[in-house]
């Protein structure tokens, strides 16, 4: 058993985290708050390129020819990076959708019941959105619609993919916890040599841990209930550790201008993807009694 | 990444489990938790019988991944626990291995391995617990020996226990964490007395140490004398970075029965219940690949489990508590009665987030070692 990741793996998650920092900073960021629910195009074309939606396509079929553990970690950078857009359904399109695998095609998806993310940009919307109600969305990167009626089977592989871009988030606030801990200084030295907040930061980088090991082993396994134990850990690292974030910020956490709060936003968007939490619960459950009867 | 085991590691766990499946229908009945010298000779047979078909040196001599499947397998089997064994072969063997001389490791390892001795932790003291560097008992240089002088506290298994790993001063003048050596003390030296101590569980697992002018030879030492604070920072990495590994594996096996008694007894219908057990259940299949991975690095890294060992206590130690706590609502008014299962466990999960360090102290070395965070207090 080596559950470590391999050379490669450790390469394409560093390209994918260039390309990121290369093509989505923090100023594009910025800017793409400031034009809520455009996506950029460009961008969309250049992860396409990069052969982010064709990652699992195989290579016959002009994809990459990796697996679900590639994807995973491609995801998961994609999060950290608050990377806007409908990454999952694009990807799961691939093959599928014609122009989907290069980005030339940026597809949206109704499914499970949760709002519909993207509708307004998408130039294919998978499932059936008639008489979507566009919400105003907590989260200024996704404009989000309520589509009546919309239900149906969760595909685990959206769920998983979430899961990976959940991951992200926590990651990165983890990241930004820390750093702001180590840097501001009140009562004449930083406030992470207190340890209040020093549990802060130690929760959420624990959260972390434990959350990657069940997001990648759902991801070598595919096992539906791996799935969605990987799921439970990956919203609760995200969303909590995305609070206690900005509780570490202080005032300026509580601000627009602080990057916190994107984070926050994003990972509730990201709880009624693909399932909710409940179900991911009433499924665990279940397993435990599936053995007898 | 992968999950799945080399065929020298799948072969090791079939030849395992086949030999559990011979041995187990025949060991004698467990003790009771009261009778300290029934349980001193039945953990001791058990190594005793490990070593003889050949798995005794499993906990320091096999690979990281061995060891693993050593755990699982057997804690999925039912088999007797480490228990008394625990120091010996969890902690104290492991550093001895590491940092002891050749002639240390001739003397103490093969006995720990054949079931002959039973070591005990002797760190804490009255005023030196999360502090432990704060410690006081005192050791004299005579001639050969040291002659130590002071007390110990929370010793657990000191009562039934041959050896102890001791932390002494032997430099007061030093820098807390400079004048502190590690020693290997005989439990029957003159001059040591064991008051038992009551836990909260109703047992007496742990007790009081007192040491009064126990003269211990020099060559006993591990570690260069005044180095024992690194010496025990091999220990403490042991203890929590593989000691917990066979438990969640346990773990996932009550939490299979806790669910069968929630279907038995109707409160399964409750949806709240329900999915708590289901968030339980991820939680420790979670704690469970957490584990593969930190094997795996240690594996990579070959050695020492580092302090990713930190980060699963932490959780572990909290999930362990929930699981119990669950464990009460699925009983109802029946989890009042002492003779009911998992009523002591959940008595005794309470410990999880204090022995070995407590939870607050593992939030400091996760920000200070793992984030970088300033050092605080
Ligand atoms: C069941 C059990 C078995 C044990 N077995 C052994 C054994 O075999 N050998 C052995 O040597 N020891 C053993 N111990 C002792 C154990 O390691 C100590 O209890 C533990 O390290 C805590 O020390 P303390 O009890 O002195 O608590 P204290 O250090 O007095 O702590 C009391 C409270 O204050 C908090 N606290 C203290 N300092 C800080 C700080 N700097 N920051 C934040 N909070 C702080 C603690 O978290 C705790 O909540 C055992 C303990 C238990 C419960």
């Amino acid at each position: 058993m080596r559950f470590q990741l391999t050379e490669d793996q450790r390469a394409l998650r560093a390209a994918t985290r260039q390309l990121l920092a290369r093509h989505f900073n923090g100023e594009a960021l910025r800017a793409a708050v400031e034009a809520p629910a455009t996506l950029d195009r460009a961008l969309w074309r250049e992860l396409g390129a990069a052969g982010f939606f064709a990652l699992r396509l195989p290579e016959a079929e002009g994809g990459v020819g990796l697996g679900l553990p590639e994807a995973v970690l491609a995801f998961e950078e994609a999060g950290r990076a608050l990377l806007p857009g409908p990454l999952v359904a694009t990807h799961l399109a691939a093959g599928e959708v014609p122009g989907a695998a290069d980005g030339s095609v940026v597809v949206a998806a109704v499914d499970g019941g949760g709002p519909a993310e993207w509708l307004t940009q998408a130039d294919v919307v998978r499932g059936d959105a008639s008489g979507a109600v566009p919400l105003r969305s907590v989260d200024p990167l996704t404009p989000l619609h309520r589509v009546p009626g919309a239900q149906g089977a969760t595909d685990p592989v959206a769920a998983l993919l979430t899961a990976a871009e959940q991951l992200g988030t926590a990651v990165r606030v983890c990241e930004l916890a820390a750093q702001h801990a180590r840097t501001r200084e009140q009562f004449g030295r930083p406030i992470g040599a207190f340890q209040a907040v020093q549990q802060l930061c130690a929760r959420t980088l624990v959260r972390v841990e434990v959350a990657r090991a069940a997001v990648y082993a759902a991801a070598v396994t595919a096992d539906p209930v791996d799935i969605a134990a990987a799921r439970l850990l990956a919203d609760e690292a995200a969303v909590r550790g995305a609070r206690d974030c900005l509780q570490v910020h202080g005032g300026m956490g509580f601000t627009w201008e602080a990057e916190v709060h994107l984070h926050l936003k994003r990972a509730w968007v990201r709880t009624h993807r693909a399932g909710e939490n409940t179900e991911s619960e009433e499924m665990l459950a279940c397993d435990l009694v599936a053995g007898e009867a | 990444m992968d999950l799945t085991y080399t065929p020298e590691e799948e072969e090791f766990r079939a030849r395992l489990r086949e030999w559990l499946r011979g041995v187990l229908p025949s060991l004698p009945p467990k003790p009771s938790p009261d009778d300290w010298p029934g349980r001193r000779a039945y953990d001791l047979g058990w190594q005793r019988m490990l070593y003889d078909a050949g798995y005794g040196e499993v906990h320091w001599g096999a690979s990281p991944t061995v060891r693993l499947i050593f755990l699982e397998e057997t804690e999925r089997a039912g088999a007797p626990y480490v228990g008394a064994n625990f120091v010996g072969l969890l902690h104290a063997g492991p550093t001895i291995a590491a940092e002891g001389t050749q002639a240390q490791r001739v003397r103490w390892l093969a006995p720990i391995l054949r079931g002959e001795q039973v070591w005990c932790q002797g760190f804490s003291e009255p005023d030196a617990g999360s502090d432990l560097a704060a410690l006081r008992t005192r050791a004299w240089r005579d001639g050969d020996d040291y002659v130590v002088s002071g007390s110990k506290i929370w010793t657990s298994h000191a009562e039934v226990a041959d050896w102890c790993e001791l932390l002494v001063r032997t430099d007061p003048e030093a820098p807390k964490h400079r004048g502190i050596s590690w020693l290997a003390m005989p439990m029957d030296a003159p001059g040591i007395t064991v008051r038992p101590l009551r836990t909260l569980a109703g047992s007496a697992e742990f007790a009081e140490v007192f040491l009064d002018e126990v003269r211990v030879p020099v060559a006993n030492r591990v570690g260069d004398e005044n180095d024992g604070w690194r010496v025990t920072m091999v220990t403490l990495s042991f203890e929590r970075g593989t000691a917990f590994v066979g438990e969640v594996v346990a773990c996932r096996r009550v939490l299979v029965e806790l669910a069968c008694q929630a279907r038995e007894n109707g409160r399964w219908d409750d949806p709240v219940l329900r999915r708590r057990l289901g968030r339980l259940n991820a939680e420790f299949r979670a704690l469970w690949r957490l584990t593969q991975w930190n094997v795996s690095e240690a594996e990579a890294s070959g050695g020492v489990p580092g302090v990713g060992g930190s980060v699963f206590k932490l959780r572990y130690s909290h999930a362990r508590q929930d699981l119990y706590d669950t464990a009460a609502d699925v009983l109802g008014a029946e989890s009042l009665d002492l003779d009911r299962p998992w009523v002591l466990d959940r008595l005794s999960s309470l410990s999880y987030t204090i022995a070995a360090g407590t939870s607050q102290i593992q939030h400091s070395i996760v920000a200070e070692r793992i984030l970088g965070l300033p050092r605080g207090r």
